[in-house]
């Protein structure tokens, strides 16, 4: 045995970090409040959903509404498809612009930065609620919207990706006398694509979630289906939507996974 | 040591390459005066020497003395804080756009890391060393490219002996393999100047020799001026007709390679 003592479990704040601590602990308690936080609605609630589920289930599965809500989903995967496709082939020139080092100066990266800031600020139901004005309702108003808030994820992340890959062989090849361009397209778009396919992938899941509730504004899709379902409290077939939505989302989202393990798998 | 070097340090001199060097008909490269700093941190200053045409050069010195900050500065890849680089007779220091972009055509640059384009073609990596004089997307990708200049990217393979892994992707080569690809990329242009930096640092000894005679090989075929820096002292007096020592940000060393012996040399790693 030693004299060495450990040191103690705890040791007391300081006044600085304990006011910290009842800072934040203040700011959650008044957000809170803010969002209508009530124990009594959480005690009361279950009973309810309860209630909600015994008359929604069974789903609806008369054949001709599923057969309309099929074809309303078929149209949900188009608008996210079209949508997603679209924003990613533009995201690429846009990228260019905001990726630091490569073709634009720095003015025009930061200034093309900011504008994908603002378009990821703005959800994209708001994008639908704005295309639903300009271009009337209608799944095209929807696919505008997804392709606007595609631009937003994937310009920022390809920008972030191009700038992340080794600078040798774009050194090697501007070694050459290549133009930038050249350089970037045969250097630096290259080494990213297999960022670029992940991120699109991510930004394909994103558009088939978004794409089922734009039919909320009336933009297309499913989601209409949804709205109507609770408005006239055909609960059962508003559980039918939930269900297919949530079916078609899940198998977007292997899908997506299997792809991308065979892109990174091909990397290795 | 510092006898030898006093002895041999080469002062520029107008007409020809040094002190210890007969004059001769071409200058290729020329820096007077060459500074080069990173914020406050100086790497090197008053770097002067003048390289002849067909003449290869070693320049040799320790980790952090700046060779292959040097070699960027002559290629115009990174400006230099101060002084002139004058290249193939032209003012590298002062070209911009264009006319440095016609100018880095003339020359071929092999890496330590090679620096192909992993996920493309041998042959696509071999024909993007075409771009400084056909830029276009018809040189992206070997798939697209002019007749001539996928015989041209053929010809640089056979010349490296790989002209049989033309469509196979870079990132599936070995790096001796990957090394001569680099090479048949920095000849295909037909350069008249050929940097190399540590070309063989990443390979295990017996694909270092090959690929040092290989590089030689074709630079001596075509009497091109060879600029490259190693830490291989056998090498440095193998393959350089003249060696460039750097040590204390300057140039402590500068005699023809027949001159030296490799005790020469270790002093500037001390």
């Amino acid at each position: 045995m030693t004299s060495i003592t450990a040191p103690g479990r705890y040791e007391r704040p300081s006044a600085f970090s304990f006011l910290g601590y009842a800072l934040g602990l203040t700011l959650i308690l008044w957000c809170l409040a803010g969002a209508g936080f009530s124990l009594e609605k959480m005690a009361t609630a279950p009973p309810r959903f309860a209630d909600f589920l015994d008359r929604a289930f069974p789903p609806n599965t008369d054949p001709k509404t599923l057969q309309r809500l099929g074809w309303k989903m078929v149209e949900t995967l188009q608008i996210a498809v079209a949508g997603a496709v679209i924003g990613v082939i533009l995201s690429v020139p846009i990228a260019l612009l905001a990726a630091q080092g490569l073709v634009a100066g720095t003015w025009v990266n930061q200034f093309v930065r900011t504008l994908l800031g603002f378009i990821r600020a703005v959800p994209d139901i708001a994008w639908a609620l704005v295309f639903v004005v300009a271009v009337g309702l209608g799944p095209f108003a929807g696919m505008l919207a997804i392709a606007v808030d595609t631009i937003g994820f994937c310009g920022r992340f390809f920008a972030d990706d191009m700038e992340g890959t080794d600078k040798g062989p774009a050194e090697s090849l501007t070694a050459t006398g290549a133009r930038k361009l050249d350089v970037v397209a045969c250097a630096t778009i290259p080494a990213a694509m297999p960022a670029f396919i992940s991120t699109a992938l991510f930004a394909l899941e994103k558009a088939v979630r978004s794409s089922t509730i734009l039919g909320l504004v009336g933009a297309g899709g499913i989601g209409i289906e949804l709205k109507v379902g609770f408005d006239l409290f055909d609960y059962p077939t508003a559980m039918t939507v939930v269900l297919m939505i949530a079916v078609v989302v899940i198998g977007i989202e292997y899908l997506s996974g299997w792809a991308r393990n065979k892109v990174i798998g091909e990397q290795r | 040591m510092s006898d030898l070097l006093e002895k041999t340090a080469a002062p520029a001199r107008p007409l020809d390459t040094g002190g210890l060097f007969p004059p001769v008909s071409a200058i290729d490269i020329e820096a007077q005066g060459v500074a080069k700093s990173f914020g406050a941190t100086p790497i090197f200053s008053d770097v002067s020497f003048r390289l002849a045409r067909a003449e290869a050069v070693a320049l040799v010195g320790a980790n952090g003395t700046g060779k292959s900050t040097l070699l960027r500065c002559l290629m115009g890849l990174i400006p230099t804080s101060s002084g002139k680089v004058t290249l193939l007779g032209q003012n590298a220091s002062s070209a911009k756009g264009k006319a440095l972009r016609v100018l880095r055509a003339r020359i071929g640059l092999v890496s330590q890391k090679h620096n192909l384009v992993p996920r493309l073609s041998v042959l696509s990596n071999v024909i993007h060393g075409l771009l400084g004089q056909r830029p276009g997307p018809r040189h992206w990708s070997h798939t697209f490219a002019p007749v001539a200049s996928r015989e041209a990217g053929m010809q640089a393979l056979e010349k490296v002996g790989l002209d049989g892994f033309a469509l196979r992707r870079a990132d599936r080569l070995s790096g001796g393999q990957s090394q001569r690809v680099a090479i048949a990329r920095a000849i295909v242009g037909n350069p008249e100047i050929l940097i190399a930096d540590e070309p063989c640092a990443s390979l295990d000894p017996a694909a270092g020799e090959d690929v040092m005679e290989l590089f030689f090989k074709l630079a001596k075929d075509k009497g091109v001026t060879v600029v490259f820096t190693s830490h291989n002292i056998a090498h440095a007096l193998q393959y350089g007709d003249r060696v460039i020592g750097l040590a204390d940000g300057a140039i402590k060393l500068d005699a023809t390679a027949a001159s030296l012996r490799p005790a020469d040399l270790r002093g500037l790693y001390d």
